[in-house]
């Protein structure tokens, strides 16, 4: 799909594992002794009715969110301490898609992969044109629709060499066809070697998925 | 760690640069964010010969105040939309995460939004000044003090920015948490152009001002990033 998916991450095997987390919102508990695990070639879809605290798991996972009980072990050891090297090897898109509305998708992606990975505007033309968007590549965002927003935001993975990719839900504003074709992708992520965090609601079509039933 | 994973990840320069390209590039996209605190700016200063007296001499005293507070309202004025667009869409996340310090990447932002609010000002200000009768002896010493100044009250608004980004409704709450720290800039500013105006010489203010710049220059953008990751969690 893009060169990003053709190679595979053989160097060093992913691992995250998440003990006994514990988080309270609002006076709230939202989940606790809370484990599970992900490992390189997994993808670990998230569910549990609204509130239950995906979105916060996420955030958790993500190192945006500090305020939980727990331990977070990447690589075998303590996630807290290589948070910049983990962010170098996350990408994430949030329930807020990350796209500015006056920029064209053009520019957001040179920015995206500024942030991470450097890429030629060649590579990023050829990533929107695969999530479908050949022709609006300098529209303004607000021009585009929900769902072209979200196509937006998910060809930052086609240019991203990170290897744990966090999602929030980022199958709600997507037609059918965009459905079929990020089951896809994340499933090329993972055979490839990478490792998916998901949250939706969704039925995912996806081989080896593993769940996890947030209550 | 896998080491193609490190090899392909961009510079820190480059995020940083990646990060101005983009505001001065939304600047220039969304023109009325960029002349709105100018035109404040212009209006509050041309007001104050209406309301006070158009009479020349008396204008002369006021005019380095005038020019300061009018400069540092629309200082103001201009802070509200530093972080809140890319705290609304989600950027400011991305950017939380990126591999980057995060106090390069604040640091670019409140770079690109001096040049689009604080540089206009500096620029208009001798022109201003002329029409409120600043002494001709002052006009570098404002300019220069300016000059200076601006940035350093931008670098302060950040911080109050970036811990009421997650508030919903802020109404004066940033104006409370900025101008305590702003007053000083504001006293320095004035009293360079009184006291030059007198012979004094411009040296000691402006090194003084310069060493305000140095040190919100470097600490600033770690307070504004602290504040950021609070706002956001």
């Amino acid at each position: 799909m893009s060169q990003a998916q053709s190679s595979s991450f053989a160097v060093a095997d992913f691992s995250l594992q998440a003990r006994g987390l514990f988080c309270e919102r609002d006076d709230r508990v939202l989940f606790r002794d809370l484990s599970f695990g992900l490992k390189g070639g997994e993808v670990l879809q998230v569910r549990g009715s609204n509130g239950s605290g995906k979105t916060t798991l996420l955030r958790i996972v993500c190192g945006i969110n500090d305020n939980f009980d727990g331990e977070l072990i990447w690589q075998g050891k303590e996630l807290t301490n290589q948070y910049e090297d983990f962010r170098s090897d996350l990408a994430y898109i949030g329930h807020r898609v990350g796209i500015n509305k006056v920029l064209s998708p053009l520019e957001n992606l040179r920015f995206a992969c500024g942030l991470q990975t450097p890429v030629g505007d060649e590579a990023i033309l050829r990533a929107l044109a695969l999530m479908g968007l050949r022709g609006f590549e300098e529209s303004q965002c607000f021009t585009l629709s929900a769902g072209q927003q979200q196509r937006v935001s998910l060809a930052r993975l086609l240019l991203s060499t990170a290897r744990l990719w966090v999602l929030d839900e980022p199958f709600t504003t997507l037609d059918i066809q965009g459905v079929a074709q990020l089951e896809t992708l994340l499933q090329r992520h993972a055979s490839a070697g990478g490792a998916v965090l998901v949250t939706t609601h969704h039925a995912l079509s996806i081989d080896g998925l593993k769940v996890l039933e947030l209550v | 760690m896998s080491d193609s994973v490190v090899g392909s990840q961009s510079s820190t320069l480059a995020a940083f640069l990646a990060t101005l390209r983009r505001d001065l590039l939304i600047a220039f996209k969304k023109k009325h964010d960029m002349v709105n605190p100018f035109m404040f700016f212009l209006i509050v200063a041309t007001l104050f010969p209406i309301g006070i007296s158009p009479e020349p001499e008396r204008l002369a005293e006021i005019a380095a105040g005038v020019l300061w507070i009018a400069a540092l309202l629309a200082s103001l004025l201009a802070m509200d939309n530093l972080y809140r667009a890319d705290y609304e869409d989600g950027s400011l996340e991305q950017m939380l995460l990126s591999p980057h310090p995060l106090f390069f990447l604040v640091l670019a932002k409140n770079i690109s939004h001096w040049l689009v609010s604080g540089l206009p000002v500096v620029l208009a200000s001798p022109l201003i000044a002329y029409m409120l009768n600043l002494p001709s002896g002052s006009y570098q010493a404002l300019f220069l003090t300016l000059l200076l100044g601006t940035p350093v009250l931008s670098l302060l608004g950040s911080i109050g920015v970036a811990l009421t980004v997650g508030l919903g409704s802020r109404g004066l709450i940033l104006a409370v948490i900025t101008l305590p720290m702003s007053v000083p800039v504001l006293i320095a500013g004035t009293m360079a152009v009184e006291q030059t105006q007198n012979g004094a010489s411009l040296a000691g203010y402006l090194a003084v001002l310069g060493a305000m710049l140095l040190a919100t220059l470097s600490l600033a953008p770690l307070a504004s990033a602290a504040a950021l990751r609070i706002s956001i969690n």
